[in-house]
């Protein structure tokens, strides 16, 4: 059960806090070593494009889905279903969905289900990994070994599905939160993490009279900002992207979170309650709405995650060998 | 915790009773093996009981959400009837026992059989199409040397990761779908309209690039790690030995990924039954259950949507058991080729 040691830090001198120096003139490649080779043009322009080409693949199909769900039902018309050159740009998709009724309420129970579901699998995680950090503590290897099994196999979908339902947790929010709450991939990310930071930094807190929770909040935590933000990310999209649960779990329509409402708008094709009337009287673009649900759906991701980029690789690392 | 005869501190623990000239040295406790009969268990446990009861929920949750339910596999052997009772637990103790009853029915259920067909065609689809992708992709952005290039590319690439299955297939029948973009641009042109998300011909290529859209960009993580570890020096060396840059990749790169390629090809093959159980289970009425059942579906149209729990549970066990042996082979085979396996020995 080793850490693993910081291998990431050669290439990019990591900034983990404050901010970022100035770097100066980022787009001019820093000097080359003396023995490579110049770059060949032919070599450069290839690569430029196969990465250009990459990020076009991904970002094009977003482009559209913006633009649609931005445009008026005219231009949807004029250019025979999805628009690539925004012309006219009106919100009244976005304005009809979150004026009440059912997308409104599906997006404000995800939102409730992520935020809480975040906070308790962090506080879960946080706790169970400081809890097995400490090396040489009672019975530490005894958990992570229950812990780490569970990596191997899985109990199956429908033994499961018996045991939510015996619980008593259909039709209740609990049932999307409970069942998923920890991955024991994201405790030894954390475990691993904090391994790292120094024992005698703890040790001279537990002599200034900290206990455990204390050194944990005032010590461990802050100086495991960068890994916690990562794990963070990791559990919010995954309870902002889960559907399955809701899908099994969850009887009454009114309950089902914005991915279950994607499902039944964009790729089922109906109409959102309440919208049908203006969508056939065409007031309203049936297509513009479903991709405006679609953007609601990636926006807070697409927002949130490029600022925890930095330490992904951290994150994922720190895990890669699970010791 | 002022007790004078717990040690305070799990480092005056280990190092007190060693040298008690240098407590606090430099050794410290970490990376130093546990003496056992140091500290009786009683004095351990009261030492390190907040410890470990700050491990407890997350004990907790995993028993009864990953340990209790294997229990569950009993009905596997059951004619199960869900409409006992409410409680699955209640129907489970009065339902009949049949034996081996459902795993007969399953391997002579044709069904079945073409699940597992389904299944092992996209593992080995996805082995070959996507796994080399982000290994491609991360030698590509490493050769890449301006810093905001490099970030900006990671962005992107990273992006889809974080998108749902929902999303993900939803953007795709907007391309690709019988109303989508491609249809559009085809009918513009005088051509029939196609829609690729229904073709139950080309759908496990559909899912793979799915799959491919979604994660090979976040795939590259892991090896851009690894080849940032790489010592320069090695690249120098190899230089002044006359290697060009592909001898280079050659010699030094691609040696520098092996371990990594290792792990994570066991990882896969340790996977190998389980094929993207979302992905598939929202395609699977679009495109029919004869190309689109994996045994993950299988067990999920049989449990849920047919009721039939003791032969779904029956399929899920049969999957869960060949899953178990396939990912202790591979790490086998990992630690046989001299790599680390997923666990160390």
């Amino acid at each position: 059960m080793t850490a693993v040691p910081e291998a990431t830090a050669v290439r990019e001198p990591a900034v983990v806090s404050g901010p970022p120096a100035r770097r100066p003139r980022p787009w001019v490649a820093p000097p080359r070593p003396v023995w490579e080779e110049k770059p060949s043009r032919a070599g450069l322009a290839g690569k430029g494009l196969v990465l250009l080409l990459a990020c076009l693949g991904i970002l094009f199909p977003l482009w559209i889905v913006v633009v649609t769900s931005l445009s008026s039902r005219r231009s949807i018309d004029e250019a025979g279903g999805l628009v690539m050159i925004p012309k006219d740009i009106t919100f009244v998709a976005y304005q009809e969905l979150l004026s009440g009724g059912q997308v409104t309420r599906a997006a404000l129970v995800s939102i409730g289900v992520t935020l809480v579901g975040t906070l308790f699998s962090m506080a879960v995680s946080v706790l169970c990994a400081y809890g097995l950090s400490r090396s040489g503590s009672l019975g530490h290897r005894w958990i992570l070994m229950v812990l780490l099994a569970t990596m191997f196999f899985s109990a199956g979908l429908i033994p499961t599905y018996l045991l939510v339902q015996s619980l008593g947790l259909t039709d209740s929010y609990l049932a999307l939160i409970l069942p998923s709450a920890i991955s024991v991939f994201n405790i030894l990310v954390l475990r691993g993490f904090f391994m790292g930071i120094s024992q005698e930094l703890i040790d001279s807190a537990r002599i200034d009279g900290a206990g455990d929770l204390r050194i944990l909040w005032q010590i461990v935590l802050p100086l495991s900002r960068a890994v916690v933000a990562v794990i963070t990310l990791f559990y919010a999209v995954g309870y902002w992207s889960a559907w399955f649960n809701a899908s099994l779990y969850l009887n009454d329509q009114d309950m089902l979170p914005l991915q279950n409402v994607m499902i039944q708008l964009v790729q089922k094709q109906e109409a959102p309650v309440g919208l049908g009337q203006a969508i056939k009287t065409g007031e309203l673009s049936g297509l513009a709405v479903q991709m405006a649900v679609m953007v609601m759906a990636l926006l807070p991701v697409a927002v949130l995650s490029p600022f925890v980029q930095r330490h992904f690789k951290k994150g994922m690392l720190t895990g890669a060998v699970k010791g | 915790m002022s007790h004078s005869t717990v040690p305070r501190t799990r480092a005056e623990a280990d190092t007190t009773k060693k040298t008690p000239a240098a407590s606090g040295d430099a050794a410290g406790p970490r990376g130093g093996k546990r003496r056992p009969g140091k500290l009786s268990l009683r004095l351990r446990f009261r030492r390190d009981r907040v410890l470990l009861l700050m491990t407890l929920p997350a004990v907790l949750l995993v028993l009864l959400f990953n340990y209790v339910p294997i229990l569950g596999n009993v009905v596997a052997f059951q004619e199960y009837d869900p409409y006992l009772s409410d409680n699955g637990v209640v129907s489970i103790l009065h339902s009949p026992w049949v034996g081996l009853e459902n795993f007969q029915r399953i391997f002579e259920d044709s069904a079945f059989w073409n699940s597992v067909r389904n299944t092992l065609v996209l593992f080995v689809l996805q082995l070959v199409l996507y796994f080399p992708i982000p290994i491609a992709l991360a030698l590509l952005i490493n050769s890449v040397v301006r810093p905001r290039v490099r970030a900006i590319a990671q962005a992107v690439l990273y992006l889809p990761h974080f998108f749902s299955w929902v999303l993900v297939i939803a953007v795709f029948q907007q391309l690709l779908g019988g109303a989508g973009l491609l249809s559009q641009l085809l009918r513009d042109h005088g051509y029939d309209g196609l829609s690729v998300m229904t073709d139950p011909d080309t759908f496990k290529f559909l899912v793979t690039a799915q799959s491919v859209w979604k994660d090979a960009g976040w795939g590259i993580i892991v090896f851009l790690a690894a080849l940032a570890s790489v010592s320069p020096d090695l690249y120098e060396a190899a230089a002044m030995d006359g290697a060009n840059r592909w001898r280079r990749m050659w010699h030094v790169t691609l040696p520098a990924l092996r371990p990594v390629i290792a792990l994570l090809l066991v990882l896969r093959v340790g996977d190998a039954l389980t094929v993207g159980f979302e992905q598939i289970l929202l395609q699977r009425d679009a495109v029919g259950p004869g190309a689109a059942e994996v045994l993950d579906t299988f067990v999920w149209w049989n449990g849920v949507r047919n009721q039939d729990f003791g032969y779904a549970a029956a399929a899920g066990l049969v999957k869960g058991v060949i899953s178990l042996g396939l990912v202790l082979v591979a790490n086998k085979v990992a630690h046989l080729m001299g790599e680390q396996g997923v666990y160390k020995k």
